[in-house]
């Protein structure tokens, strides 16, 4: 029990500081590696609350390939970051005001927050206790979501098609083959015959 | 103190979505930072989701959360294709600038 509730609270500061420095770190590098920790302690809450699978699909997915992507494009731009970070501070006022107004709504919520009296019988899927987590998973989602999920793969799909459309672009100096020239040519266009006398040279 | 609630992991997600919208404001001429704030605050939602589909042992919270993941990936990758394109066309990812582009 109370390592349970050690292992909460460092995942928890760890998550919510490495937050902070993501969005107030100098060098937009640094935050895509913090953004990276923060996804490591989210998945360590995660199995903390016994969602093992959420937990390695976070890792896998965000911090395996949205993080590195947002790695890839910060590194590939050549962006005056310094330029960008001015005015930085102007806005704190009114930041530091929405944002202290919102947690302040929300944690008054969670303190005036009951459960209704039947939530817990009004399950719509209640989580079998003889499976793991990932094999209770896929039963819910290979039958009453199978909609949902194909739904979901077509987003994936679309989004690729359309973060390759969006960025492919033409490149006239690129050497590429082209089959049907290869196939045309003729010898006489590629080859001549030089005769040549002994001692003369070409 | 030491018995971890719903209300623990609540106020934890609320603090990271708080964060994310302050990171908004904060960083209103870098995009790829307020692109990571979106991905915090996702990332408080689906805390949320969890949370909930743990406690009143329900197993379609995480379903959800799977699917918001999905979105949240997809939006990552679209969201930087435009940056790029963006970035190849003016050679700046200022947002004040991006108020030009019409018709």
């Amino acid at each position: 029990m109370i390592i349970q509730a050690l292992a909460f609270y460092a995942f928890a500061a760890v998550a919510i500081a490495s937050g902070v420095m993501v969005i107030s770190a100098r060098n937009p590098v640094h935050s895509v590696l913090f953004l990276i920790l923060a996804f490591f302690n989210a998945a360590g809450l995660f199995v903390l609350l016994g969602a093992e699978f959420l937990a390695m699909i976070l890792v896998i997915v965000y911090v395996g390939a949205v993080a590195v992507l947002f790695l890839f494009v910060v590194m590939m731009l050549d962006i005056n970051f310094v330029e960008l970070r001015q005015g930085f501070l102007q806005y704190l006022p009114i930041g530091a005001l929405v944002g202290l107004i919102l947690l302040a709504e929300l944690v008054l919520i969670f303190g005036a927050w009951v459960a209704a009296p039947g939530a817990s019988q009004a399950a719509m899927a209640p989580t079998p206790s003889a499976l793991t987590n990932t094999a209770a998973l896929g039963m819910l989602l290979y039958t009453h979501y199978v909609y949902a999920f194909q739904a979901a793969g077509a987003v994936l799909l679309v989004a690729m098609i359309g973060a390759i459309v969006l960025t492919h672009r033409a490149r006239p100096d690129s050497r590429r083959q082209r089959i049907a020239r290869q196939v045309a040519r003729r010898r006489d266009e590629t080859l001549e015959i030089v005769k040549v006398r002994p001692g003369e040279g070409a | 103190m030491l018995h971890i609630g719903l209300a623990h992991y609540l106020t934890v997600a609320a603090i990271l979505f708080t964060l994310g919208i302050f990171g908004i404001f904060l960083n209103r001429k870098n995009v790829i930072i307020i692109l990571m704030s979106v991905e915090l605050m996702l990332l408080a939602v689906n805390i949320n989701f969890v949370a909930f589909s743990a406690f009143l042992h329900d197993l379609v919270g995480q379903v959800f959360a799977m699917f918001v993941l999905t979105v949240a990936a997809a939006e990552a990758a679209i969201g930087l294709a435009i940056l790029v394109v963006y970035f190849r066309n003016r050679g700046t990812i200022a947002v004040e600038d991006i108020s030009q582009m019409k018709g």
